[in-house]
């Protein structure tokens, strides 16, 4: 049966026709659909989101030391979380195949940085593929089960966002199990990496890369398309659809494994061309590894390192003197306003930026949908590094600056992001004495990746009904002593607490809580807002709160609310000073 | 040869647009294309500029439209179809819903949201430009939530995509007591498109 599938999907289908049995993450955009779709093979497959991307890895490890077929997966910034175990595990290599998805994000559309985690596979020492489509990433899934178990290793499939989120037409299969391995069996010079065992597998690392090396030069996904000789292009990945199309008639080395290379291969493509091309997105990771054998070729001398590539790029990197003339724009685009995305209406977090922002307060904050609040009108946020970061930011500006310092700021951190790395940071601010205020966004839900649960919700990945993490009292068994809750649509609450809280030379925890506006409408009667135009004076102090559903009327006179989408949350009609603001 | 259509679709977060494109591309593969269906989830949603790339034909392989290479922008916005125009060949159509949102940058920068963008497209694309009050016309079928259905009929018959496939794909995509009031509001979208 044919189907269109985004890889995401494609890759969760993978796994499940291939006898998946355990599949690990923690979510991240465009990672995040590959678990929410693996949902629906629950009968076969145990899904779960682990607090953070190194716990996800580690469980995917044990699952796979039990035998089973087991998928990570994360973003590419994931990774990093999870290197340490990475890097290890592919020294002890596995017993159930074991499948690592890094979903990167070349052009930034939702991260905070491109690294292209290609490296990690040269780095760890492991297999890397790198699918096209949708189609190549269900079948990549199988072969690097198959790779996996068959090589002792953790396979990386790398996808990014072109193929996470983009549909093709794919072909189904039925499930096949793969039940042979389960069970464990104690192997401690395996499985216990203490130096003596380390030191051992090491050297049997290095021959299982000579072995893979072996196999990139003769599997089928790594293929010549033979076609004119005047160029060739190596490519991977979606750069290999972008060559396709801008140059019907190159020939092209598609490599569907990319770490190791097959040296051998592209030797002899290079000589069978007249000019070689590596057309990559983001890093030279192919080029450097062909130049430093010797192979003449061109990359990103011409091919741009930032951002993502697309038939155009490919087009005037490889035959600039065809240029096209560029069409003429009818509209002028600078003419229109921006639409950068906002804070859903009725968004907790709202209010949070408002009072931030009339404290003035210096805010180290992290990421999530309240990153948001960098924006104008709202303009409330200083600093964003990585996920958990804005707490450590906070106590390194309180070692820098003292103090006073400190009574001007705040650390903001939503309820997924505190769980996933916060809380080492807050131990750090009680254990150093420090006098910091973290203030978390608890709103009971992953949302910015569009709502997964988390350890706080209450509900598993799976369906079912689970414990919550308590906060407040995770707070207090840190040893803060001053945890304050306060609701996050009561404007004077917020702004009384978080002044007093930062004026505290101590720790303090302000959690702010209400949950995602959009788990909520579901469960709640919404009442409604609207301006009393007879009491409106166009002031404009409404606007300043960022809301969708808070406009002005047509001829600019009066502010309006726009009745479907208010959610009646309440915070532009207690910020609006003449009380126009009343209940529909 | 190997000819493949670009359709462009754009508008606001939560408007609806990667559902009119999920709808479409389902028709498009039941038709027997080849078809890539490319857009950015995330940041996206939250009320931001939203844009769905289809590409169909024998055999796709770049799932991105090029700059001036779409053969029909739907917008779901009338602002959007203005940001997005650039995509549009010489030749296409866009098929543009009668509807305005603001955003709230407009409050706190220099540029304003224009004061009549219709006129503005209409003067730019002439004939090319069909402008649809979709909202307008699901309101008279009894449910606003249609409005995105009349705005598939009229692009799915420019595209000459059979009545079967799309009739089939909206089946297959709403609820199943909508059914019927989809299926009318999808008429009416047709019988705009002339
Ligand atoms: C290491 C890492 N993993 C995952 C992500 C993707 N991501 C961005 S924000 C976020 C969590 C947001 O949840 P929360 O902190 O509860 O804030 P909310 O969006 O609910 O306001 C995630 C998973 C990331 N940026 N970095």
């Amino acid at each position: 049966m044919k189907k269109l599938l985004s890889g995401n999907e494609a890759v969760a289908r993978g796994f499940y026709e291939n006898g998946g049995r355990v599949a690990v993450a923690y979510p991240g955009t465009p990672s995040t659909e590959i678990l929410e779709n693996m949902v629906q093979y629950k009968e076969k497959i145990n899904s779960q989101w682990s607090p953070n991307e190194k716990v996800a890895l580690e469980v995917g490890i044990g699952s796979s030391f039990g035998g089973a077929r087991t998928l990570v997966a994360m973003k590419h910034v994931g990774v990093n979380v999870a290197a340490d175990p990475l890097l290890t595990v592919t020294y002890s290599g596995i017993k159930g195949g074991f499948v690592l998805v890094s979903a990167d994000d070349p052009g930034m559309h939702s991260s905070q940085n491109e690294q292209d985690n290609r490296y990690y596979a040269k780095f760890a020492k492991m297999p890397l593929l790198e699918p096209s489509d949708s189609g190549e990433a269900k079948d990549f899934v199988g072969l690097a089960l198959e790779i996996s178990e068959k090589y002792d290793t953790p396979v990386l499939l790398r996808t990014t966002t072109r193929i996470s989120h983009t549909k093709t037409v794919v072909e189904l299969k039925e499930r096949e199990e793969h039940d042979g391995l389960l069970g464990f069996e104690k192997n401690p010079s395996k499985y216990v990496m203490v130096p003596a065992n380390a030191r051992k597998r090491h050297p049997t690392v290095e021959e299982r890369s000579i072995k893979l090396t072996e196999l990139a030069e003769t599997i089928d996904v790594n293929r010549v398309e033979m076609n004119k000789k005047e160029i060739g292009v190596i490519t991977s990945g979606i750069a290999y659809q972008y060559v396709k199309e801008a140059f019907p008639e190159a020939s092209v080395l598609k490599l569907g494994m990319s770490f190791p290379l097959p040296i051998n291969k592209i030797r002899a493509f290079a000589e069978a061309v007249e000019t070689l091309y590596v057309v990559e997105e983001l890093e030279p990771f192919i080029e450097e590894m062909i130049k430093a054998e010797g192979i003449p070729v061109i990359g990103k001398e011409v091919i741009p390192r930032c951002g993502e590539l697309n038939v155009e790029i490919v087009r005037r990197a490889l035959s600039p003197e065809k240029e096209e003339p560029l069409t003429t724009e009818k509209v002028d685009e600078k003419s229109l306003p921006s639409r950068p995305p906002v804070l859903c209406p009725g968004c907790p977090h709202r209010g949070v930026f408002y009072t931030l922002n009339k404290l003035k307060a210096v805010v180290t904050g992290d990421i999530g949908c309240y990153t948001l609040g960098v924006q104008p009108p709202l303009s409330a946020m200083d600093s964003t590094i990585a996920m958990g970061a804005s707490i450590g930011v906070n106590i390194g500006l309180e070692k820098a600056l003292g103090i006073d310092f400190s009574r001007q700021s705040v650390a903001v951190i939503g309820d997924s992001t505190f769980m996933h790395s916060g809380v080492t940071g807050l131990m750090d601010a009680v254990y150093n004495k420090g006098s910091n205020t973290i203030l978390i966004l608890d709103n009971r839900i992953t949302a910015m990746t569009g709502r997964q649960e988390n350890p706080g919700t209450g509900y598993t990945l799976m369906g079912e009904e689970t414990r919550e993490v308590d906060l407040e009292a995770l707070a207090r068994a840190i040893g803060v002593e001053h945890v304050r809750k306060v609701d996050s649509y009561d404007l004077k609450a917020l702004k009384d607490v978080i002044r007093e809280e930062m004026d505290r030379p101590e720790v303090s925890v302000v959690i702010t809580y209400n949950p995602c506006m959009l788990i909520r409408r579901k469960k709640f009667d919404i009442k409604k807002y609207r301006v009393n135009e007879d009491k409106c004076i166009n002031c404009g102090i409404c606007l300043k709160v960022g809301c969708p559903a808070v406009v002005k009327n047509e001829d600019e006179t009066k502010s309006h609310i726009v009745e479907s989408l208010c959610t009646g949350c309440s915070v532009c009609a207690q910020v609006c000073p003449k009380d126009a603001i009343e209940l529909v | 040869m190997n000819e493949v259509k670009n359709i462009l679709l754009v508008g606001v977060g939560g408007q609806g647009v990667l559902t009119a494109s999920e709808i479409l591309s389902e028709a498009l593969m039941l038709e027997g294309f080849d078809v890539k269906k490319a857009e950015v989830h995330g940041m996206s949603q939250r009320g931001g500029s939203v844009n769905s790339h289809l590409r169909y034909g024998q055999k796709v392989y770049s799932p991105l439209i090029e700059e001036g290479k779409a053969d029909i922008i739907f917008s779901f916005e009338l602002v959007e179809a203005m940001r997005f125009s650039k995509y549009l060949k010489e030749g296409g159509f866009i098929v543009c819903s009668n509807e305005k949102i603001v955003p709230n940058s407009v409050y706190f920068g220099t540029v304003k949201y224009p004061k009549d963008p219709a006129a503005v497209l209409k003067e730019a694309f002439g004939k090319s430009f069909y402008l649809i009050d979709a909202v307008k016309i699901a309101e008279e079928l009894g449910n606003i939530r249609f409005a995105n259905v009349v705005l598939l009929g009229t692009v799915s018959h420019l595209m000459k995509i059979s009545d079967k496939s799309m009739k089939d794909a909206i089946g297959n995509m709403v609820p199943e007591k909508t059914v019927e009031g989809n299926l009318k509001a999808f008429q009416r979208g047709k019988e705009l498109a002339g």
